[in-house]
């Protein structure tokens, strides 16, 4: 079983952190990883740097620019990642856009992704369909889970047809919008996490985009598997530093 | 084989629609419902209405005698230069706004690079009253302050993108994020044939007026309804999609796109995109597009900036890999020297985007009685700054 199917199963609320790979620093990555681990986070995505984050809102494009400047490239960051699972046992996804996968070649990419321990992707914009009939079997082979991206505009019957391509769980956008924090979810958000939910999907729902505290981590899986922090999380990491990593954890999960 | 767009919304290998979910509703809508609403009799005539009327179509075509008779061969120019606001922009745009009208947007939302597409935008948002927000790059806000100028008599706010490189491709970037952040409401007016499928058919087919009309208008003053050439320059490719549609299956109609190779193809400093460039994903489109070895996606470079966009559009990708057309590189000094020479020729001062077109002249060798269209894009009114610092008016 793949960890995150393996995590899938654990009978607990999943906090699960995003960080552009290479920012604050170059060398930060693994020290991320690590401190993230131990702070009791579930499950890691590690942002591939791309020089136009269309889904991204100003917090994880500034975040990309600045390690894209810092020399961030996909095969520094295969290498930095290379003993990770000597240390590190929680699943691990990549998260980026489509084209710097394309160019180191896709069959290349998943075969050092299954390399150094990677365990799905999140791509933005790897449309449903197009990875369903060119790169489902690509994927698969290097045991590799495709995560999709839900948001409150996509109609139940599209949703289920995502659950039904799916083997590992849902992201679902919180709201329509780019990424970035926001302070509280209103009714419309609410009843959205609930409409999904009845929909008695066979992968769980994570959501994110506009996480940011206890209080939001809290009303996000009230009606979903867990939640995902990355702009919070980034505005932390860019103040406070590498060490502070528990301080944000432990307030998110208080 | 054919090389317009096929039902997967691809050209060839290039096209498709490499969207983030949160766009899919929109592109979905759009995809589905594109073709009708331009095929209804009601918006047929209301479009044709506002080109003839409102735009000024049809544009002339001019026989150049005095271009023809320095380069030894019959040469047209497409006048699309004399179309309200100065350019072949204003066609798509008036489509674009009779489709949002039928999706029953308020919104509109467009990019722009040099300020064309945001004038020709904010022009029809001003005609039908709807709410219109231009997004430019910081750098591109700078260089064109008439056109922003422009843009803000007609109502419309124009909000600097201030990512990346701050140019054309920043400000797509950032009314793409405006589109995600406003699913409901707005409509997205692409300004050329780029971007997710169905954008690059859609344009393409409110541009074809031009190549239609050329087909009418040679049949009348040559007999013959299909030029040796047609002549176009390509940035994104609109104008080049417009010029060529109608003989895009028609092999006996050389197709010629002439790039922007900015200081030189090899000098670094270039935006000519299909020898450059390399396959890939931009703007949620297939296509050839200037990138690093990583993919990263790369700043181009041209002294016009209507051609400084690292991309180009599909059709225009499968034209050149398929080798359909003949792509022509230009330098920033060719170009110059073109619009020079035919403001001086035939007393038209183009655009620097256009002058482009004009200068394989110099080197491409035509028969005697070859019949050459060059398709006039764009005025040079907005360009006189930069002809100014180049000759030293």
């Amino acid at each position: 079983m793949n960890r995150i199917q393996a995590k899938l199963k654990e009978d607990k609320k999943l906090i699960s952190i995003y960080f552009s790979a290479g920012f604050p620093a170059l060398n930060d990555t693994v020290e991320i990883i690590k401190n993230l681990e131990k702070s009791g986070v579930d499950m890691i995505e590690i942002g591939l740097p791309f020089s136009d984050p269309l889904a991204d809102g100003p917090t994880i494009q500034q975040s990309s620019t600045k390690a894209l400047k810092n020399g961030m490239h996909t095969e520094l960051l295969f290498e930095q990642l290379r003993d990770i699972r000597k240390e590190v046992s929680i699943p691990l996804i990549l998260m980026g856009y489509f084209n710097p996968m394309l160019q180191y070649g896709v069959e290349a990419f998943c075969e050092k992704c299954q390399a150094v321990g990677i365990d799905g992707f999140i791509i933005p914009d790897l449309p449903a369909e197009v990875y369903d009939e060119a790169y489902k079997t690509i994927f698969e082979r290097y045991g590799l889970i495709n995560i999709f991206l839900i948001t409150p505009q996509t109609s139940d019957a599209r949703i289920r047809y995502m659950d039904s391509i799916s083997n590992g769980f849902i992201y679902m956008v919180s709201s329509t919008s780019t990424t970035g924090a926001q302070s509280e979810f209103g009714k419309k958000q609410q009843d959205y996490f609930k409409r999904v939910a009845d929909l008695n999907l066979k992968s769980p729902q994570i959501v994110g985009f506009g996480i940011s505290n206890n209080e939001t981590f809290r009303e996000a899986t009230s009606h979903a598997k867990g939640a995902i922090i990355g702009s919070a999380f980034i505005k932390f990491l860019a103040n406070k530093g590498v060490s502070k990593i528990p301080n944000f954890i432990v307030k998110i999960k208080a | 084989m054919s090389y317009h767009v096929d039902k997967k919304g691809y050209y060839g290998q290039f096209g498709g629609a490499f969207i983030p979910e949160m766009l899919y509703p929109n592109v979905e809508e759009l995809r589905q419902k594109y073709l009708s609403i331009m095929a209804a009799p009601d918006f047929k005539l209301e479009f044709k209405q506002l080109l003839k009327d409102y735009v000024g179509r049809p544009t002339p075509l001019y026989f150049a005698k005095r271009f023809s008779e320095k380069y030894n061969t019959k040469i047209y120019f497409k006048r699309e230069d004399l179309c309200h606001t100065g350019a072949h922009k204003v066609n798509n745009t008036i489509g674009q706004i009779l489709v949002a009208k039928h999706l029953g947007k308020s919104r509109i939302i467009a990019e722009t690079g040099a300020g064309q597409h945001g004038v020709a935008t904010a022009t029809v948002c001003a005609l039908a009253g709807l709410k219109c927000i231009v997004y430019m790059g910081e750098v591109d806000i700078a260089r064109q302050a008439p056109n922003v100028a422009r843009m803000k008599m007609l109502g419309a706010e124009v909000r600097a993108a201030k990512s990346g490189s701050k140019t054309l491709k920043d400000a797509t970037n950032e009314a793409i994020r405006d589109w995600i952040n406003h699913p409901e409401d707005t409509h997205y007016i692409i300004g050329s044939a780029v971007g997710p499928h169905p954008y690059p058919d859609m344009v393409s087919r409110f541009q074809s007026v031009v190549s239609e009309e050329i087909k009418w208008q040679l049949k009348a003053m040559e007999s013959k309804e299909n030029p040796n050439y047609v002549v176009a320059c390509v940035g994104g490719g609109s104008n080049a999609a417009g010029a060529y549609y109608h003989f895009l299956d028609n092999t006996g109609v050389g197709l010629i796109a002439v790039e922007a190779a900015g200081k030189g193809v090899d000098s670094g400093e270039s935006a000519a995109t299909s020898v450059l460039g390399k396959e890939g994903i931009i703007h949620g489109s297939k296509t050839l597009l200037m990138q690093t070895t990583d993919g990263q996606i790369t700043e181009p470079y041209s002294i016009s900036a209507g051609l400084d966009y690292p991309g180009v559009g599909p059709m225009h990708a499968h034209l050149y890999t398929s080798k359909r057309a003949e792509f022509i590189p230009v330098t920033d000094d060719e170009a110059m020297t073109a619009g020079l020479e035919l403001s001086q020729l035939e007393g038209i001062i183009p655009a620097i985007e256009t002058a482009h077109a004009f200068a394989i002249f110099e080197t491409k060798v035509f028969k005697p009685d070859d019949v050459v269209v060059v398709c006039l894009s764009g005025r040079g009114d907005k360009d006189l700054n930069t002809y100014i610092d180049y000759f030293k008016l």
